[in-house]
C-alpha cells in the first residue's frame, strides 16, 4: 500500500496496538495530525493544554499499564516542552514513545523557524532516539522504537521526523506487533553462588524497586521471602508492587522511608536487591551504607550492578526467571531471632508514629485510603505531600502508585493521573501540593474537556513544604522564597475551568468533600488546608546514614 | 589508576560517535585517547578508547556502552592479548646547536624525518604508547614546536575478532 510518511506513522502506531496518543499540534507535525484525522476511528488523540502535560499523560498511561505511552508534538518549542517529561520517564524507566516533527531535511542545520536539534537535546535522557532521514526507514524505526522501549530495562525513545519525510510516499506493509526481547535467568553458577550466599546468612532483607514491577516478579519474590523468612522493603519506585498490608512488608525505605524498613535493611547481613539501583535517596552516605552486609543484586541492566553499592553477587538477568531458579536452592528456614528484632523495629516505629488528631498528613491520607479501591491509580507530585502519600497510602494491586521518583518532577502528577485514567478507565486520584499544582493546573482544561473522573487533593500548606523543611533543619529557618503566600483560590480556579471543587479545613469537611468527589462525574478539586510546619518524618539527612535517622523535629514556636 | 584499552564495534551511522562521547562526558569517564576508524565492513566503525581509572570504573564504562543500541560488541584489550600501536608527529625547532642531538635521538628511536626546513624538523614515529612517551620526553630537552598523536589502535592477537564477541 502506497502511503505518505505521516500515514505510515499512524498506521504503524495502530499496527503496534496503540489506540490512544497524547499530544499537541504545530506546523511541522501537521501532516501527522491530518493522518490522525483520517484514522480517528482507530486511534484517539487527546489534546492537552501543554506538551509537557501530554508527555506526562503518556508516561502515566505507561506506568499504569506497562504498555508504551505515545506522545506527539511539533518541532522547536513543542519538542523542548516535552523534555522534562522525557527525562522523568527516563529516570523512572518508563516505556514512552515520543514523536516530534521537525523542519524539512533540506532546511536542517540552517536554524530555520522552529528548528531544534531535539535528538541532540534528548540524547542523554532517552534510551535511544532517531532522526528519520528517509520515509523508507520510517515504519521499521517506529517498530524498533516500540521494541526498545519495552525490552530489558524499559525507557523512553524519541523519533524526530522532518516534515518532508512525513509527506513523502512509500510502500507500507502491515506487520505484527513487536515482541519484547527475550529475557534470561542468570547463569547456573551465579544462581548457585547467590543461593549459597542467601543460605549462609542469618538476617536477610529483600529490597526491591521498580524493576520488580516491570519484570512482574512480585509473586516469586514473595515466595522467596516466605521460604527464607525475610522482611521486605522497597524504594519509592517499588510501591504498589505488593500489597501494602502484606505481613512481610515493612514499607518504603530510604530518606523518608519507614523506620522499621530502613533499620532492618541496615541491620541485615544480606540484602537481596531486586530491580533497584541503590539511589542516594535510599542509601544516604554510601560509604556507611550496609558496610558489613552481603549484597545479592539482580537487575536486567548490568550497569546498575556495583554502580552505587558493591554487590557480592551481581546478576545481570531477569529477576523473575532468576528467582525461579534460586528458590529451589535456598533452604526453608525460620529465623525467630531476626523476626524478634524486626518486631522491635516495628514497635519503635509505632512508638514514634504520629498519633495526633485532626488535619494531619497521615490522617488525611488514611481517610483517603477508605475511598480508593484496589484499582484506583494514585498519582502524586513532588514534595512533602508525595512522601506522606508514599508512607501512608494502602495499595492492593500493582501499578497503582504513579510518582516521579528519579527526577522528582513537580508538575508530573496532573498529566500522569489523566493518562492513568485514560489507560485504566478508573477514577484516578492526584495528591498534589499547592506549589506543584501551580505548575500543572493548566491541565484542568484537559480534565474537564474530556470529563476525566479524577480527584485532585491539594495538600495546601501555603509553602513549598519540602523546601521549607530543609530550611528549617539545615538553613537556620531562613525561609528564602519558599513561602508562596499566593492569593490563588483553588476552588475558584477549578470552577473557572468548569470543574468542581471545595475547600476542606478539617477532617469532617474533608470527608464531605471526598463523598462528593468520589461520586462526581469529572474532575473534582479539594483544597485541603494543612499547617505549613508539618514535617515529613522520619528523615535521613542527606549524606548521613541509616543509624542517624531523624524522628523528631522541634516544633516552630 | 590503571590504563585500559577498550575496542568498541559500533554501527557505522551518523551520530554514533556523538552518542559514545556524550556518554563518556556525562558519566565523567576519564578518557585519555580515542580513535575512530572504518573497518573491514562498511556496516561498522571501530572505536578504540584508552581509559584511565579503576577496574570498577572500567566495568561501568563497558556496561554503559552496552546499553547503547548502536554498540555491537566490545572487547577489552591488553598487552598480553593484543598488539597496539600509535602514531606521533612531532615538530622540533631546527637549531644548529641541537640539530645533531635531535637527529641522533630520532635515529635511535627509528623516527622518520617527514619535513625539513631551516627552522623546523617534523618526525614521525609509530609504536606503542610507552615508546612514544619516551621519545617525547627525550625531545623535551630541546624545543618542541608542536605535537600531534593519533591515540592507540589495537587488535587482538591470533585469529579471533571483535565481531565474535557476544553481548554477554
Ligand atoms: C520542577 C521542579 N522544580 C523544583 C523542584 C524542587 N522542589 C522539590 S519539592 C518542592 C516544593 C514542592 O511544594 P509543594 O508542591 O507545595 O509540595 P509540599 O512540599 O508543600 O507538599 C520543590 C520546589 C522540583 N522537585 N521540581
Ligand atoms: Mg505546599
Amino acid at each position: 500500500m502506497l502511503l505518505s510518511g505521516s500515514d505510515i506513522i499512524v498506521k504503524t502506531l495502530i499496527e503496534q496496538g496503540c489506540d490512544l496518543v497524547f499530544g499537541y499540534p504545530g506546523g511541522q507535525i501537521l501532516h501527522v495530525y491530518d493522518s490522525l484525522y483520517k484514522y480517528q476511528d482507530k486511534i484517539e488523540h487527546i489534546l492537552t493544554a501543554h506538551e509537557q502535560g501530554a508527555a506526562h499523560a503518556a508516561d502515566g498511561y505507561a506506568r499504569a499499564t506497562g504498555k508504551p505511552g505515545v506522545v506527539i508534538s511539533t518541532s522547536g518549542p513543542g519538542a523542548t516542552n516535552i523534555v522534562t517529561a522525557v527525562a522523568t520517564a527516563h529516570l523512572d524507566s518508563v516505556p514512552l514513545i515520543a514523536i516530534t516533527g521537525n523542519v524539512p531535511t533540506y532546511q536542517i542545520g540552517s536554524d530555520s523557524f522552529q528548528e531544534i536539534d531535539i535528538t541532540g537535546i534528548t540524547l542523554p535522557i532517552t534510551k535511544h532516539n532517531y532522526f528519520v532521514n528517509s520515509v523508507e526507514s520510517l515504519a521499521d524505526i517506529l517498530r524498533e522504537a516500540f521494541k526498545l522501549a519495552v525490552s530489558g530495562r524499559p525507557g523512553p525513545v524519541l523519533i524526530d521526523v522532518p516534515k518532508d519525510v512525513q509527506e513523502a510516499m512509500c510502500e507500507y506493509e502491515e506487520k505484527a506487533p513487536i515482541t519484547p526481547e527475550e529475557r534470561f535467568p542468570a547463569k547456573d553458577i551465579r544462581i548457585k553462588e547467590a543461593a549459597e550466599c542467601i543460605n549462609s546468612c542469618k538476617r536477610p532483607y529483600i529490597y526491591f524497586g521498580g524493576g520488580v514491577l516491570s519484570g512482574e516478579a512480585q509473586d516469586i519474590m514473595l515466595e522467596l521471602a516466605e521460604k527464607i523468612d525475610a522482611p521486605i522493603g522497597c524504594s519509592l519506585m517499588g510501591l504498589s508492587a505488593i500489597p501494602t498490608d502484606h505481613p512481610r512488608f515493612l514499607g518504603m525505605q530510604g530518606m523518608h522511608g519507614h523506620y522499621a524498613s530502613s533499620t532492618a535493611m541496615n541491620n541485615a547481613d544480606c540484602v537481596i536487591a531486586l530491580g533497584t539501583r541503590f539511589n542516594d535517596r535510599v542509601t544516604g552516605d554510601v560509604s556507611k551504607f550496609a558496610t558489613y552486609t552481603k549484597v545479592v543484586h539482580i537487575d536486567i541492566d548490568g550497569s546498575e550492578l556495583s554502580k552505587n553499592v558493591g554487590a557480592n553477587h551481581g546478576l545481570r538477568a531477569d529477576i523473575k526467571l532468576s528467582l525461579e531458579k534460586i528458590l529451589p536452592l535456598v533452604k526453608q528456614v525460620n529465623r525467630p531471632a531476626w523476626q524478634k528484632e524486626i518486631e522491635k523495629f516495628k514497635a519503635e516505629e509505632k512508638a514514634n508514629a504520629d498519633t495526633r488528631e485532626g488535619m494531619t498528613p497521615s490522617n488525611i491520607i488514611s481517610l483517603l485510603n477508605t475511598y480508593i479501591n484496589e484499582n484506583t491509580p494514585v498519582a502524586t507530585d513532588v514534595g512533602q505531600h508525595q512522601m506522606w502519600a508514599a508512607q501512608n497510602l494502602i495499595f492492593r494491586k500493582s501499578r497503582k502508585f504513579l510518582s516521579s521518583g528519579g527526577l522528582g518532577t513537580m508538575g508530573f502528577g496532573m498529566g500522569a493521573a489523566i493518562g492513568a485514567t485514560f489507560a485504566t478507565k478508573e477514577r484516578s486520584v492526584l495528591i498534589t501540593g499547592d506549589g506543584s499544582f501551580g505548575m500543572s493546573l493548566n491541565e484542568l482544561a484537559t480534565a474537564t474537556k474530556y470529563n476525566v473522573p479524577m480527584v485532585i487533593l491539594i495538600m495546601n500548606n501555603g509553602v513549598l513544604g519540602m523546601i521549607r523543611q530543609w530550611q528549617t533543619l539545615f538553613f537556620d529557618k531562613h525561609y528564602s522564597n519558599s513561602i508562596l503566600d499566593r492569593k490563588s483560590d483553588f476552588v475558584k480556579i477549578a470552577e473557572a475551568f468548569s470543574a468542581e471543587g471545595t475547600r476542606a479545613t478539617n477532617l469532617d469537611e474533608l470527608k464531605t468533600a471526598f463523598d462528593k468527589a468520589f461520586s462526581h462525574d469529572g474532575p473534582y478539586v479539594i483544597d485541603c488546608i494543612i499547617d505549613k510546619d508539618e514535617v515529613v518524618l522520619p528523615m535521613m539527612a542527606p549524606g548521613s546514614s541509616m543509624n542517624e535517622i531523624i524522628t523528631e523535629v522541634e516544633a516552630e514556636k | 589508576m590503571n590504563r585500559y584499552i577498550v575496542a568498541v564495534l559500533v554501527n557505522n551511522q551518523f551520530g554514533v560517535l556523538n552518542r559514545v562521547t556524550s556518554l563518556f562526558r556525562r558519566r565523567q569517564f576519564n578518557i585519555s585517547a580515542l580513535t575512530v576508524s572504518e573497518t573491514e565492513s562498511n556496516e561498522f566503525s571501530r572505536i578504540t578508547v584508552t581509559f584511565e581509572g579503576e577496574e570498577d570504573n572500567k566495568q561501568q564504562l563497558i556496561n554503559q556502552l552496552y546499553k547503547l543500541p548502536d554498540v555491537c560488541s566490545i572487547k577489552e584489550l591488553n598487552n598480553d592479548n593484543s598488539v597496539s600501536s600509535e602514531l606521533l608527529l612531532i615538530k622540533m625547532k631546527n637549531d644548529p646547536a641541537t640539530r645533531e642531538d635531535i637527529r641522533a635521538a630520532a635515529d635511535a628511536f627509528k623516527a622518520k624525518s617527514m619535513d625539513y626546513s631551516r627552522d623546523s624538523i617534523v618526525f614521525q614515529l609509530t609504536g606503542d604508547s610507552r615508546r612514544i612517551d619516551d621519545f617525547i620526553n627525550l625531545m623535551r630537552d630541546y624545543t618542541i614546536l608542536e605535537i600531534c598523536r593519533t591515540g592507540i589502535v589495537s587488535l587482538e592477537k591470533g585469529s579471533s575478532t571483535i565481531r565474535k564477541v557476544t553481548n554477554l
